[in-house]
């Protein structure tokens, strides 16, 4: 399960410090402070802005954009499924809809006890060892009924 | 007596079937019996059915094991310790595989044999033999490449050696390389399985196109999907540069060239060329309108060569061993070879390179081993979400830019997913104009409005309502998107659409006349 700072501006700006001296840095920014502090908190994007010198207006585009970034903390646990053709083909729906009615909760939200973020994800590129997943950073493929219920019985908890 | 050299692939696709769990295994087993090994965590072969592929280099070459599950490391090692021995799971010789046998590797010439992170074991297998001879006539390259008849493998196929030109002739105090790594396209994996078994040889073409071109920098951007990807790409670019193979000097030569790898934030569209430059200059990844082309003014407004990473990789070994080689293998204008990627619902997935001209029914059939469901083929995708579906009465179509190209698909980035007969071919038609709708940048009405609008009409259909008028205006949509969208987002989105529609119209309840389209 992955850990996480909670907000601060100081620590902002000093991440934001770090990757200003890169062609491009906005990018690497918002990764770096997702990964401090698990999402990007909308307080961060005015610091952003002014240490890079454009609009609040852009900061908040480019957030809002990439799914990747969430403006949100994720549940404890993150379940992204794919969703995509390949695992379609090798009976991908079924499991997400298998996925959605033990957690209850439909794709791209959070149980209600803030445990589990389940996510559709479109290839994670192992579209020949159908249907995978990637629960908290870590691939998971071959997947059949037994093996999500035992992703699941994981982040039980 | 010297340590027993395995191989435990460390290849994502075999990491999501345990293979790092094992290779944990095979150290304690080995540790506890007191026997000195050594475990390589190479790329994959490319045989993913059998992942967790284990190997042994034993004095009759290497012998692999596999699909190896927890339960079978004890018997797995007792076997390799008998000079790879017999095992119900025993593969035997990788190369002597039919699979592989029948393949022709180039661009993956070392994928699964080498450690991806050793520089020694890459240049003790051909590597950097291509960079030597670009060195010895920097100026000839883009030649070299343009005889070739290679062509970009991301899925448009334009001519590589034209677009180095381009740039090779543009007048700019800075120039870019950019690798474009954004392997979103559901049925490929070919991108990500170079950079994890091979990387020096992506750095290595990307050197040569700097000094082709006159680029001092360059960028590999990575979809965040691929972290395996990412943190294999990164450790061989430091390691490189501290070989001196990148920085100032390049191999000792007087020319400069550096490396950075950037995260993608999972949006599909940054798969675009342009799309990608924005996202790399740190804006929403929203797609330029063209001209100018990147050529002349990419990234950060300067002449930029932005290739995928099977075109980069396939520059070492056209260096390597000549223009007249490479070309000599492939079909019509579609030369050289295609690592095409076996997916979906086939017994035998991977990736299978060849020469370009082997037709569909023979990948899917012969190679891919048929539906591992038991049921039969109803169609198949080719080329990822933008590709069309065929169904089995075309799979006499020869794999060849053109000859797809003539019968309404696309090979795109060389991604084959197959589907048996349980696929509701409708619903797979409304998933390509949600899947648009959901990732469009928004730039264009026709792609933006398009999909959204391709949706509802879909769904009228699969409702029954009014359904012949309502195909008409799907197939009008879709013209509409083919020809008025900036970019292959809205552009392809209506090959599934409209193959699906043209190939399985029992699915949408239609009249046979749609048939009469083909």
């Amino acid at each position: 399960m992955p850990s996480y700072e909670p907000w601060s501006a100081d620590r902002t700006a000093q991440i934001t410090r770090e990757h200003q001296g890169l062609e491009g840095p906005l990018l690497p920014i918002l990764h770096a402070l997702q990964e401090e502090f698990g999402y990007i908190d909308e307080a961060a994007e005015p610091l952003i802005a002014e240490a890079l010198n454009i609009t609040r207006a852009e900061v908040h585009g480019v957030v809002t954009f990439y799914h990747d970034f969430r403006q949100a903390p994720a549940g404890r646990h993150v379940l992204k499924l794919c969703r995509a053709e390949a695992c379609q083909a090798a009976g991908g729906d079924a499991l997400a809809a298998r996925a959605e009615a033990r957690l209850g909760v439909t794709m791209g939200n959070t149980t209600a006890d803030r445990r589990v973020t389940l996510e559709p994800i479109y290839c994670l590129g192992l579209c020949s060892v159908s249907p995978s997943a990637m629960i908290d950073g870590k691939v998971v493929a071959r997947l059949d009924a037994k093996k999500l219920d035992s992703l699941l019985a994981a982040v039980d908890r | 007596m010297s340590a027993l050299r395995i191989y435990v692939p460390g290849d994502a696709a075999a990491v999501a079937c345990g293979a790092d769990e094992i290779a944990i295994a095979i150290a304690s087993s080995a540790a506890k019996r007191k026997i000195a090994i050594g475990i390589v965590r190479n790329g994959s072969r490319g045989m993913h059915w059998l992942e967790p592929m284990l190997e042994v280099a034993t004095g009759k070459g290497r012998i692999a094991y596999g699909p190896v599950e927890l339960a079978d490391v004890e018997s797995v090692l007792d076997a390799m310790i008998g000079d790879g021995g017999d095992h119900k799971l025993r593969v035997g010789v990788p190369e002597e595989h039919p699979f592989l046998k029948t393949q022709t590797r180039l661009t993956f010439a070392r994928c699964g044999i080498v450690d991806p992170r050793s520089l020694d074991d890459y240049k003790a297998h051909g590597g950097y033999k291509g960079l030597a001879k670009a060195l010895t006539n920097p100026t000839g390259i883009v030649e070299e490449i343009s005889q070739s008849g290679l062509r970009g493998r991301g899925g448009a196929g334009f001519p590589t050696g034209i677009k180095w030109k381009t740039v090779a002739d543009a007048k700019a105090d800075r120039k870019y390389i950019v690798c474009n790594a954004d392997e979103g396209d559901s049925g490929t994996f070919a991108d990500r399985m170079i950079m994890e078994g091979d990387p020096f040889v992506l750095i290595e073409g990307m050197t040569i196109a700097g000094i082709a071109v006159g680029a001092t920098k360059g960028f590999i951007y990575i979809r965040s999907e691929y972290p395996h990807a990412i943190a294999v790409m990164g450790e061989a670019i430091d390691t490189a540069r501290r070989a001196g193979m990148l920085g100032k000097k390049v191999a000792g030569s007087n020319f400069e060239f550096n490396l950075e790898v950037r995260e993608g934030a999972g949006a599909y569209v940054c798969g675009e060329e342009t799309s990608l430059l924005e996202s790399l200059e740190g804006k929403r990844g929203v797609v330029r309108a063209k001209p100018p082309l990147p050529a002349h003014k990419g990234l950060f407004g300067k002449p930029t060569v932005i290739n995928n990473v099977l075109s980069l990789a396939t520059v070492p070994i056209i260096m390597d061993r000549g223009a007249a080689f490479y070309k000599d293998f492939g079909v019509g204008r579609s030369r050289g070879t295609m690592p095409i990627q076996l997916a979906g619902n086939l017994n035998y997935g991977g990736l299978f390179e060849t020469p370009f001209g082997i037709t569909l029914g023979e990948l899917v059939n012969d190679i891919g081993g048929g539906c591992f469901t038991g049921r039969p083929v109803k169609a198949v995708q080719v080329g990822g979400p933008l590709g069309a579906y065929f169904p089995p009465a075309l799979f006499d179509t020869p794999f060849d830019y053109e000859a797809f190209a003539k019968r309404d698909g696309l090979i795109g980035h060389a991604g084959v997913v197959v589907f048996d007969d349980t696929v509701d071919m409708a619903k797979q038609a409304r998933f390509a104009m949600e899947f648009c709708a959901v990732e469009s940048c928004g730039k264009c009405t026709p792609c933006r409005i398009g999909s959204a609008r391709g949706v509802e009409t879909v769904d009228r259909i699969i409702r029954d309502e009014n359904r012949a008028k309502n195909i008409e205006v799907l197939e009008d949509l879709c013209n509409t998107m083919k020809f008025g969208s900036l970019c292959a987002l809205g552009g392809f989105t209506p090959y599934p659409v409209m193959s699906a529609l043209t190939h399985f119209p029992e699915d949408f309840g239609a009249r046979p006349r749609l048939q009469a389209a083909e």
